[in-house]
């Protein structure tokens, strides 16, 4: 017993000097550039919207047509080895947007294309978006059954 | 006479020559500060191949049938072969050298597997099991990153401790006192001892940190080395690691100085001297087994041959990770094979 707390305090205390050694991104600089990034991806978006609507479609529609259009960006440019580079700058500025979400789709299916059409991109397409699909469709069902629940039970009208 | 040496190191009656060697890289190391050394860049990251495995048992064709080549020698006078790669199963080494014909031992040492193969070979010579074997290892930075951990197009940002997977394959030709048929491309280098390694876990379980997970085996091989030789860091000219990088290095130097051993003045890394962190935004430095072989072939070796160095010890080191353990929870295990090379 007494050999493996001291085991595990050896543990703990090179875990510590390995972080006290190991330089990290500038978290300042690094939300900086991911608010601009992830800001002129969303510029791009409303401007897609605004061109849609003044061309007379509804708000509906027009938010269809920015996702598509973002969507498809997102995909060509990956394809095109230029979305890593903006990620590598923008980080989740450049993640977390609905382009982001394409683009780890889009990156295995490139990458998984070699070991066929059901055993490589079939299998393989949703290995990185994979548990955001899941957990999001299973949460989004969780809140529809709470929202529902407290409709009935008169809480919100 | 005994030629064992204290817990786990060989001394050699008879110390095997390494007696060629031959590397082959992509266009990445080929733009490096040693891009000029290596016997073949391949401007195609993928050899010509339709997919990055193939392209890396490609790469390792390549090196061995150069090796080959330089020397004159024939697949059949190669006694046996030790290779490996990174990937699962061994797939570029089931596939790059089983063409070649030679009875082969495939071999898992991660990153440390040039050092793993080498010692194995000297093993197999200075045993008297066989005249001349061939130690083969590679890996492809496309494949690594494919297995180990995203697909390339996918947009994330590195750490800055992360490292970058070498693409490059080393051969080299082992082979005892007697002349045989081909021409030695060196005459002066002989693995006088060999060091096994243990598998070291600290704990660590950051997969992206490989130089903090892989320190502690380098130091813990190093130790034993001049323990079981009875040796001073002075006494070797160089010692070198495989793929520790710029943190991993600091850690080994200050683990090191722990236990009284003081290495800053003869330790140099692979990792390190293959690429330029700023030019080429390599973050903490070059790893993969092929860092280490495709360094020792084109750039260690000929310092040792010419004389420069008289005694180098040789540490390639290896992250024992899968992405099933890593997924599971385990720590990172490392591993680190010691090679003494000398000039003779």
């Amino acid at each position: 017993m007494e050999d493996n707390q001291i085991a595990q305090e050896k543990k703990q205390k090179y875990e510590a000097y390995v972080e006290q050694v190991t330089p990290k991104h500038n978290l300042p600089l690094n939300m900086a550039k991911a608010f601009l990034t992830g800001g002129i991806i969303c510029v791009i978006g409303q401007i897609i919207i605004h061109i849609a609507q003044n061309m007379g479609m509804d708000q509906k529609t027009a938010g269809s047509w920015c996702s598509l259009i973002l969507v498809f960006s997102s995909a060509l440019l990956t394809g095109l080895n230029i979305y890593p580079s903006i990620a590598k700058f923008g980080g989740a500025g450049a993640l977390v947007p609905i382009t982001g979400f394409a683009n780890s789709v889009a990156a295995p299916a490139i990458e998984f294309k070699k070991e066929g059409q059901v055993f490589g991109i079939g299998c393989k397409i949703f290995t990185i978006a994979g548990p955001v699909i899941l957990y999001g469709i299973s949460v989004s069902w969780l809140l529809g059954l709470i929202y529902y629940l407290l409709r009935i039970t008169g809480v919100v009208g | 006479m005994n030629q064992m040496r204290g817990k786990q190191s060989i001394q050699f009656d008879k110390a095997p020559y390494l007696i060629a060697s031959s590397s082959v890289v992509g266009a990445k190391e080929g733009e490096g500060p040693l891009g000029m050394m290596f016997d073949r860049v391949n401007e195609d990251p993928q050899f010509g191949e339709d997919t990055w495995e193939k392209a890396e048992s490609q790469m390792q064709k390549e090196a061995a049938q150069m090796v080959l080549e330089k020397t004159g020698m024939t697949p059949e006078m190669i006694r046996y072969l030790f290779s490996g790669d990174l990937l699962g199963q061994l797939t570029a080494t089931s596939f790059g050298a089983g063409g070649l014909d030679i009875p082969m031992f495939g071999l898992y040492g991660a990153c440390s597997t040039c050092g793993e193969s080498l010692a194995l070979a000297a093993m197999a010579v200075g045993a008297g099991y066989a005249d001349t074997v061939m130690a083969l290892t590679s890996s492809h930075f496309a494949s690594a990153e494919k297995q180990f951990r995203y697909p390339l197009e996918y947009a994330n940002q590195r750490p800055l401790a992360a490292t970058w997977t070498v693409t490059g394959s080393g051969a080299f030709l082992v082979a005892g006192e007697k002349k045989n048929n081909g021409a030695r491309k060196f005459e002066h280098i002989r693995i006088t001892g060999v060091t096994g390694g243990r598998v070291v876990d600290f704990g660590i379980k950051d997969s992206m940190n490989m130089g903090a997970c892989m320190a502690p085996a380098a130091c813990d091989t190093i130790c034993q080395n001049m323990e079981d030789f009875g040796r001073k860091p002075e006494d070797y000219d160089k010692i070198i690691t495989g793929d520790l990088g710029y943190i991993g290095q600091k850690i080994l130097i200050d683990l090191l100085n722990e236990k009284g051993y003081s290495i800053e003045k003869q330790h140099m890394d692979c990792g390190i001297e293959i690429f330029d962190p700023e030019a080429q935004d390599t973050h903490s430095g070059g790893s993969g087994c092929g860092c280490s072989a495709v360094v020792l072939a084109s750039y260690i070796l000929p310092k040792i041959e010419k004389g420069k160095w008289k005694r180098v010890l040789f540490v390639p080191t290896g992250a024992m990770l899968s992405t099933v353990s890593f997924n599971e929870g385990q720590s990172v295990p490392g591993i680190a094979y010691g090679v003494v090379l000398e000039h003779a």
